[in-house]
């Protein structure tokens, strides 16, 4: 991995934020809805306390200005005041940021841990009974809406069989001071694993219901390259030096076969940050995707142009990542 | 001279969408300790499923449907997946038609040879840094052999920081790390340029000379053959037409097929030139009917030839699957 190339990754990544940003203020300014209206609810104000509010906020000034302000402001690292919580944004993301962090890393290893184990098994078993259980589940898995299937599972495994948590992080009677704002971690270092065992508890519904997609999309990678690979002449040469079957198909195929599987978990993991909105709301998850889509709901505009360029920076990230992952994985490339 | 591997009646099918292909329909092999058998035949004629199906490797749509596969005693066929793969590698190696794909290209070279010798010899200390030791001794032994230099610093290396010719010696390097018995090169040198091609050759014969090994040489080349061979086999459409000491099938041909690929081949320099097809095409495998396999091709096609022709008996050593040897005695 050289500077250079380091470097032109970072300056790619300027006109996608000028894009992101543009896209965000044009549909910010098309969707109806008044952020001060919304902000006055049903209390009765003067016009003048309206103007001065709205003066307040920025939002008496033409959009194409708002527009260049906020470039000019975010460049310099400012992205403003929260209009709901009269924070500045950045704080009130950062706060959000560790619970949907946590939440997506759990999603993201409870997808690897069961995808790979189940695409190998349906590519070594191919036609078999497994094989047609695990193509139709993976078909569920990608055209299932994340808020029924978030819905089923709390309806079942919170409401019917109380063995889980309906909604939340913690329970109140769990919570510890924040040291990293990982529950999973802080817990731990507070050396309180009742407490650590109740945030799992928590983790769990929303963790299978953000991983579920991704779930069945790795399998179907892995299925697939695990099919394409065990045709390979190498593997036959293998199977001709009289090694075990464990080494060839461990060793020899999925070695080769993990490669696109790393590689599209890692730029599926960007869209487990749209996924985080629809399953943080239904589970009441305190993290910034139900944050962004309260703030579209209260026409907070300013937390929804960060949250959202910060979506951008982790998914250029990601792919970023999955780049350099790939290197390492294959040694033919060097990047 | 007793036989090293004896495959009788072999017949090997492949269950495609347009319908069966017998591969292999009604193959005899012999291979005797210590020699080399030359392998040759137009493409497609099922010299690499044969080999392929005696070391078991026949994978699906494919199937070894029928025959024996008898090595040092033993019916290959009756042993188990275990059993089976205590053979390959150890009793018999191969080394696979294209170099390049053959190497696991996520793989070091170390340690392509090393799961080679850690799952046959039995010589090797039990663990811990004397097997380490030995492991990687028999290693650069191995690589020194097929000629790669400083092999010490390329076990580290991955396939694709070698040449072609390299890549060939080193899968040459791995199929005899383990001291098979029977080595089976398919076409080893087809990928290579001529230099190369003679020094992997030489190569061969003078590791089979040296380890006493038998060889199996499956090539496109007669001129290899006529080098390195003691006996050939000729293949056309799945079987055997014939097969006998190299010097005799070369010098006298009896099955017209044969004669075809010498006729197409300038005499006295045999070595480097492919076969050149004869006349017409191989015909379709799908539903052959049960008449002789080069009738449609044969300028000495008569009546006779429209039922089964079975080998026969053509000289010292010699055999051939043809109605003439009926007619004019060998
Ligand atoms: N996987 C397969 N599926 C279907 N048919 C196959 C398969 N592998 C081989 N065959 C059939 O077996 C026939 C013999 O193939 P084989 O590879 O043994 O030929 P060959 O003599 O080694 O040719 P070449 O000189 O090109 O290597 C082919 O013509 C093909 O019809
Ligand atoms: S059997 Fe007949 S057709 Fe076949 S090779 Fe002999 S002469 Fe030709
Ligand atoms: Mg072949």
């Amino acid at each position: 991995m050289s500077l250079g190339k380091l470097i032109e990754r970072l300056l790619q990544l300027v006109p996608v934020l000028l894009g992101v940003t543009l896209i965000v203020f044009v549909m910010m300014a098309l969707t109806p809805g008044d952020p001060v209206q919304i902000m006055i609810g049903d209390q009765t104000i003067t016009p003048e306390q309206e103007e001065a509010l709205r003066r307040g906020l920025g939002l008496d000034r033409p959009i194409v200005e708002r527009f260049f302000v906020f470039l000019g402001n975010a460049a310099q690292g400012d992205f403003g005041q929260s209009f709901y919580h009269r924070r500045p944004v950045a704080d009130v993301i950062s706060e959000r940021l560790p619970a949907t962090i946590e939440l997506s890393l759990v999603a993201l290893i409870v997808a690897l841990v069961t995808a790979i184990p189940l695409g190998v098994l349906a590519a070594i078993r191919k036609n078999s009974i497994f094989d047609k259980l695990a193509t139709v589940g993976s078909l569920l898995g990608v055209s299932l809406p994340g808020f029924w299937f978030g819905i089923l599972l709390i309806m079942l495994f919170a409401v019917q069989w109380h063995i889980l948590p309906v909604s939340g992080r913690i329970g109140y009677a769990s919570e510890v001071p924040t040291i990293t704002g990982f529950l999973l971690i802080d817990t731990l270092l507070h050396g309180n694993l009742p407490a650590f065992w109740d945030a799992v508890k928590h983790l769990i519904l929303p963790a299978v219901t953000l991983g579920l997609p991704m779930t069945a999309i790795l399998m179907r990678v892995t299925r697939t390259s695990m099919l394409e690979v065990l045709r390979q002449d190498y593997v036959t040469f293998a199977d001709a030096k009289g090694l075990s079957r464990r080494r060839v198909l461990f060793r020899h195929a999925l070695k080769n076969a993990l490669i696109p599987t790393v590689s599209v978990a890692a730029i599926e993991t960007g869209s487990l940050l749209g996924g985080n909105m629809i399953v943080e709301t239904v589970f009441g998850w305190p993290g910034l995707g139900r944050l962004v889509v309260e703030s579209i709901f209260l026409r907070n505009y300013p937390l929804v142009q960060a949250a959202v360029l910060l979506y951008a920076v982790i998914y250029v990230g990601l792919n970023f990542f999955a780049d350099i992952l790939y290197t390492i994985l294959n040694p033919r490339v060097k990047l | 001279m007793s036989a090293l591997l004896e495959v009788r009646g072999l017949r090997t099918v492949f269950h495609t969408r347009a319908g069966e292909v017998w591969a292999v329909d009604g193959v005899d092999v012999e291979v005797r300790r210590g020699e080399c058998l030359g392998i040759v035949g137009e493409s497609g004629s099922g010299k690499s499923v044969t080999f392929a199906s005696v070391m078991g490797l026949v994978r699906s749509p494919g199937r070894v449907a029928e025959g024996q596969i008898v090595f040092e005693g033993r019916d290959l066929r009756a042993l188990s997946a275990r059993e089976m793969r205590a053979v390959r590698g150890k009793e018999i190696a191969m080394t696979m038609q294209d170099a390049l794909t053959a190497l696991n290209p996520a793989l070091t070279v170390g340690e392509q040879i090393r799961e080679a010798l850690e799952a046959h010899d039995e010589t090797l200390p039990a663990r811990g840094q004397a097997r380490r030791a030995a492991i990687r001794a028999k290693s650069v032994e191995m690589l020194g052999l097929v000629g790669i230099p400083s092999a010490e610093s390329r076990l580290r290396q991955y396939p694709h920081e070698f040449s072609g010719g390299m890549r060939q010696r080193i899968m040459i390097a791995i199929a005899l790390a383990c001291r098979p018995k029977l080595l089976i090169a398919d076409e080893p040198t087809t990928a290579l340029d001529v230099t190369i091609q003679a020094q992997v050759l030489e190569l061969i014969t003078d590791i089979r000379a040296r380890l006493g090994m038998s060889v199996v040489l499956i090539t496109h080349d007669l001129g290899v053959v006529a080098e390195h061979c003691d006996r050939v086999m000729v293949m056309y459409a799945g079987q055997v037409v014939e097969s006998g000491p190299t010097e005799d099938v070369i010098a006298s041909p009896r099955h017209p097929y044969t004669r075809g690929l010498l006729a197409s081949i300038p005499r006295p320099g045999l070595r480097g030139q492919p076969i050149k097809p004869i006349e017409g095409q191989v015909p379709d495998l799908i539903g052959m009917p049960p008449q002789c396999r080069f009738y449609s091709r044969c300028p000495l096609r008569r009546d006779a030839c429209l039922a089964p022709v079975a080998m026969r008996p053509a000289g010292e050593g010699r055999s051939a699957r043809c109605v003439l040897l009926d007619e004019v005695p060998a």
